[in-house]
């Protein structure tokens, strides 16, 4: 068991996501950087959908009410263990009644926090993971957790070692988001498409994880910024009426009546919901058969990185300052 | 199939667009498309999304390349007969008027009838479900008579109860979980398209079609004191 002592914003339980219902409507959730998730579970012994949880900005506070392993991925986070700074990039044992607090992260957005044997919430339709549009989810109907909730831990080994990768993920540097154009492309002025691909864009502070809005010189459609509604998927880029690009995230509407210029590549799709608010960035235009080329590689390398990984010496509880 | 065309959505989708506009027998042909795959079984092909005029269909590149997708979609296509998948037919009870049907008096007068004719006309014409979508099973229902067409509101509202049934343009519409919207709403049923703690959790699939049947208050509040029990108030009946 787990508590929320002070949580920071946006904290939801995320396990790998909720599949096979876009078609009802229900888009997957599941965590906006997939790798760095993928990490944290696979540092403290879970597999890498275990549900973990998910911040943005700074995680807060927690108390280990049982003696369990914790690790954090997704930025640079400050990490404390009864008040002692923690090297952040391995699994470390905590005991019962241990507080383990996360700092704010100074070049990421979203954090996650990994606990041995996983958040143990109830599944809803298959997953444990939080989607608050659609209030499922996360053990508490769909919302963020509050101070005081108490998360329930799956069964795992306690003598199982602290684990530290040996490689980074794929796909991390970088300020070029490689996408497909289309699939309505063909609405936009071909100036505009080739402008869409070569000018500027920030990060605007109207994000979440339904999508990222991005400022920019506006991207008009050639007749209008209404079609007929129809399929989206996680890395929509839609363009409506004032021109400002929105890119669909994880817990995306599943239908949408705006044109969509163009799909960011699943590889680079956590790379662009890690950049914080304001900076700038370019797109940069592949085929889809590049693409899938490149989400073959970045699987591999993300198995790579996850596995093997280093056994850290377990270290005996920190001494507090 | 003139109208055919299938545009990459990413590396691990694509939509198979079979026309420009929405139409009743372009719709059955995307669903029909989307009970081909599935009888197919492709391995790779995850999942697919049934809308208007398209099938948005979710693959895995490392089982199946997206030019492949295309080819067994084309040879689908190819071999489909129109008509193959009669969807169900509901009878969705709704309390006219009342909380939830905010707008009945409003637009009747807007319409120049009385909300008792207004009732009639849109109780009295069978919809289709063209696509789920928006939200966890909110369905889009086609076939609102031309007169009920009405504009959505400049300022949404904030906050619409689930099972309100309303008119969006020129299409129906049941809400299935409470949000803002636009749309104007002429009563509420009892019955929850969308109940994560029911099996089926969802109650409308695209291609069902839809028959809204007036009830009373008691009617209305004994459907909904069962539904909140998470008990099915309605079951489905074979499409005529």
């Amino acid at each position: 068991m787990i508590e929320v002592i002070t949580p920071g914003p946006m904290l939801t339980v995320q396990d790998a996501g909720r599949f096979g219902l876009r078609h009802a409507g229900v888009s997957s959730a599941g965590p906006m950087d997939r790798p760095a998730h993928a990490l944290a579970n696979v540092l403290v012994g879970n597999p890498q959908d275990a549900a973990a949880l998910e911040f943005a900005g700074f995680g807060g506070t927690f108390r280990a009410l049982s003696p369990c392993r914790v690790a954090v991925a997704g930025g640079t986070i400050p990490l404390r263990i009864d008040g002692t700074q923690m090297d952040a990039s391995r699994a470390h044992r905590v005991h019962a009644g241990s507080t383990i607090s996360l700092g704010p992260m100074p070049d990421a957005v979203w954090g996650y926090l990994a606990v041995s044997g996983g958040i143990d919430v109830p599944m809803v339709m298959g997953s444990r993971s939080t989607h608050l549009r659609s209030g499922v989810g996360g053990g508490v109907g769909g919302g963020t957790l509050v101070r005081g909730q108490r998360l329930p831990l799956g069964t795992f080994d306690p003598r199982a070692a602290c684990l530290a990768p040996l490689r980074p993920l794929p796909d991390r540097g970088g300020t070029v988001i490689r996408a497909v154009p289309g699939p309505q492309d063909d609405l936009f002025a071909p100036e505009t498409v080739a402008r869409f691909f070569s000018q500027d864009f920030t990060v605007a502070p109207q994000r979440d994880r339904m999508a990222m809005t991005l400022a920019g010189k506006a991207i008009p459609a050639r007749a209008g910024h209404d079609i007929v509604s129809d399929g989206t998927v996680s890395g929509s880029v839609q363009v409506p009426g004032s021109g400002q690009p929105l890119v669909l995230m994880a817990e995306s509407q599943t239908t949408g009546g705006y044109p969509k210029i163009a799909t960011v590549i699943g590889a680079d799709l956590p790379r662009l919901a890690q950049l914080p608010t304001g900076a700038t960035f370019r797109f940069a235009a592949v085929t889809r058969d590049a693409a899938e080329d490149i989400w073959r590689v970045h699987c591999h390398s993300l198995a790579r990185a996850l596995h093997p990984l280093k056994v850290c010496i377990a270290r005996r509880r920190p001494t507090p300052n | 199939m003139e109208d055919l065309r299938i545009l990459p959505c990413g590396d691990q989708a694509l939509t198979v667009q079979l026309s420009d506009r929405i139409d009743e027998a372009v719709n059955a042909r995307v669903i029909a498309l989307a009970a081909a795959l599935d009888r197919a079984a492709i391995p790779g092909i995850l999942e697919h999304v049934p809308t208007y005029r398209s099938l948005l269909v979710r693959y895995d590149p490392l089982t199946i390349r997206g030019h492949q997708v295309e080819q067994r979609i084309r040879a689908l296509l190819a071999g489909l007969t129109a008509g193959q998948d009669r969807g169900r037919h509901w009878r969705v009870p709704v309390h006219y008027g009342g909380e939830a049907g905010m707008d009945l008096a409003e637009l009747a007068a807007e319409k120049g009838m009385t909300p008792q004719a207004l009732i009639d006309l849109h109780s009295g014409v069978r919809f289709r479900v063209f696509m789920i979508g928006f939200a966890p099973g909110f369905a889009y229902l086609g076939g609102l008579p031309k007169v009920l067409h009405t504009p959505r509101l400049k300022v949404p509202r904030q906050r619409i109860p689930a099972g309100a049934v309303g008119i969006g343009g020129q299409q129906g519409s049941i809400s299935s979980v409470a949000g803002p919207s636009g749309w104007r709403f002429l009563g509420g049923t009892p019955v929850r398209l969308f109940d994560p703690a029911r099996d089926p959790a969802f109650l409308l699939t695209a291609g069902d079609t839809v028959q809204f049947a007036p009830i009373g208050a008691d009617e209305y509040a004994d459907m909904a004191a069962r539904a909140a029990k998470g008990q099915t108030v309605i079951a489905p009946q074979e499409a005529p």
